[in-house]
């Protein structure tokens, strides 16, 4: 027996065999779709770069060369792959650095805003009446905050710098989680193996956590993945605006906005910078397409 | 009539939703003997599965009282009610949740209530309704309708309950599984010395399964009936001998 009929055995003989079948099915489906894998080829080079930015960057990122004779030199320059800034830093090196900051934009604001989000709205749509009124009225309250006046009041309030920028962001993004949930949620609440559970004596909090929650899932993680852009490119505007990661940091958006002054002439300054966050949003937005088409029980057929 | 298991007096279960109340039932009253299996037979709507609903405490009791063994039942359910009544729902299809195996649907009850030994359990309720150890790890959707609706019944075993409440076990099944279904259902009532409350649509289902049944419409129970009167057809209510007619299927003119 090969290791693939084994994950695709209709009667699979222990616990883990049948997850790991169930996962790898998923996997077969993710697999055929092309773009998917294009999105999820992007998103897992952008982690590797990460983790890999000291082997890769050739310079270092916040030290320059010499500035009566590096600085502004174009793209394809010996030893600076996509040229060097006003400071005569290496551009390439700087974007592989900036990596770092922007994984950590968004594997922090997916870590905090999606629990957040699930435990709210599966609180509200499980248990409704006077519980549903108020948490999606705190909702509604959260989701009329303008996310960059948020930021902008948090950061001045807390000091600028990219944590006090995460913060902002996280509470801002888990409202349209919370929303999806108890949607998801109402929708299941009074079906029968819902009911079946009840009738076996499970606390609403085992129903919440390993019956409803697994079923909301799917559709939370597809949309903050399609989120993940919007995210990036928030961090990316706070950073332009001064009040995101500050200088030396090469964070990308503070990247453009340091280059644009010089766009006319020096063109590849911001728009190195910029190509790096096109791609990577572009990447996490055919990712959430793909997990869509494979996660969300609705979409198919 | 021997000790009674369950009894239900004058139910009143009333939906409010906005401005609409609708009295879904309306002064059920029956006595169920334990060892015995009781219908509950009705037209869509009448209110049957209700009743059951009701019993489960999943409908709001507006008037009435149900009895456990002779004791009122306190509302929220308490857990031993759980391990004394269990119900098998009418759609398998619904009744499972997509994405437990079978082995997460039958150990989760044996969790909540702390059993022991529970390999040995679970193996011993898949062996009760006919399926092997192959459909432990399987996902519902590896599963046809009539293998689905035995591990819902397996569930609704595994705690040893003494009451079994059957909501129209096969009315989402094809006519061969139906009666195998029926047949084990038969079957486990034997070895088990379970109590059956049964709710139907169907006469013939009810004829073969129950040894009681009343009939309901619109919410109230129209007559008690035996299996023997049935199937002389001793129908006293007009209603009921349209039923019994009816489920003789189309007579020539």
């Amino acid at each position: 027996m090969t290791r693939r009929d084994w994950l695709l055995s209709d009667q699979p003989a222990s616990r883990s065999q049948a997850r790991l079948g169930q996962a790898f099915r998923t996997w077969l489906a993710f697999r055929s779709n092309w773009l998917a894998m294009v999105g999820l080829g992007i998103v897992v080079l952008l982690i590797l770069v990460a983790l890999g930015a000291n082997l890769i960057a050739p310079h270092d990122p916040l030290l320059g060369g010499d500035l009566r004779t590096e600085r502004f030199l174009p793209p394809l320059t010996e030893g600076h792959l996509l040229g060097t800034d006003d400071l005569a830093r290496d551009i390439f090196s700087r974007i592989v650095h900036g990596s770092r900051l922007t994984l950590m934009v968004v594997v922090l604001v997916a870590v905090i805003a999606t629990p957040i989000g699930l435990l709210v709205g599966t609180t509200a749509g499980y248990f409704g009446g006077w519980i549903d009124t108020v948490l999606m009225r705190l909702t509604d309250i959260f989701l009329a905050f303008p996310r960059l006046i948020l930021a902008l009041a948090f950061v001045a309030a807390l000091g600028p710098g990219i944590e006090n920028a995460i913060i902002a962001i996280a509470i801002t993004s888990w409202p349209p989680y919370a929303r999806l949930a108890r949607a998801e949620t109402l929708t299941i609440r009074d079906s029968d193996f819902i009911n079946a559970a009840r009738l076996q004596g499970a606390s609403s909090a085992r129903i919440l956590w390993g019956h409803v929650t697994p079923l909301c899932l799917s559709s939370v993680i597809i949309r903050v993945t399609l989120d993940m852009a919007g995210i990036i490119l928030t961090a990316a505007g706070l950073g332009f605006l001064g009040l995101g990661a500050q200088p030396p940091q090469p964070e990308w958006g503070a990247m453009i906005a340091a280059g644009r002054r010089f766009l006319i002439d020096q063109w590849w300054v911001a728009t190195m910078p910029g190509i790096a966050i096109f791609i990577v949003s572009l990447g996490f937005n055919l990712l959430g397409d793909g997990l869509r088409d494979v996660l969300d029980p609705k979409a198919r057929k | 009539m021997g000790e009674v298991m369950l009894s239900v007096e004058a139910l009143d279960v009333t939906f409010r939703r906005g401005g609409d109340t609708v009295r879904a039932v309306r002064g059920v009253s029956f006595g169920v003997a334990r060892g015995e299996s009781f219908g509950i037979v009705g037209e869509s709507g009448s209110g049957k599965s209700t009743v059951l609903r009701a019993i489960c405490g999943l409908a709001p009791t507006s008037a009435g009282t149900i009895r456990l063994k002779g004791q009122p039942l306190p509302d929220p359910r308490p857990a031993a009610f759980f391990r004394a009544v269990q119900m098998v729902f009418q759609d398998p299809y619904a009744s499972l949740h997509p994405r437990h195996t079978v082995d997460r649907v039958l150990s989760e009850p044996l969790a909540i209530h702390g059993f022991d030994r529970r390999e040995e359990r679970i193996e011993g309720a898949l062996r009760d309704v006919g399926l092997g150890p192959d459909f432990r790890f399987r996902y519902p959707h590896q599963l046809s309708g009539g293998q689905r609706q035995r591990v819902a019944v397996a569930r609704a075993l595994i705690l040893e309950p003494e009451v079994l409440l059957l909501d129209e076990p096969t009315s989402a099944l094809d006519a061969s599984i139906q009666a195998e279904v029926l047949n084990l259902l038969d079957r486990l009532r034997a070895e088990h010395g379970l109590t059956y409350v049964m709710v139907s649509h169907d006469l013939a289902v009810v004829a073969h399964m129950c040894d009681r049944l009343i009939v309901m419409q619109h919410g109230a129970a129209v007559e008690e009936l035996t299996r023997a009167a049935l199937s002389a057809h001793r129908a006293e209510t007009d209603y009921t001998k349209k039923l019994l007619s009816a489920s003789e299927g189309y007579t020539p003119a």
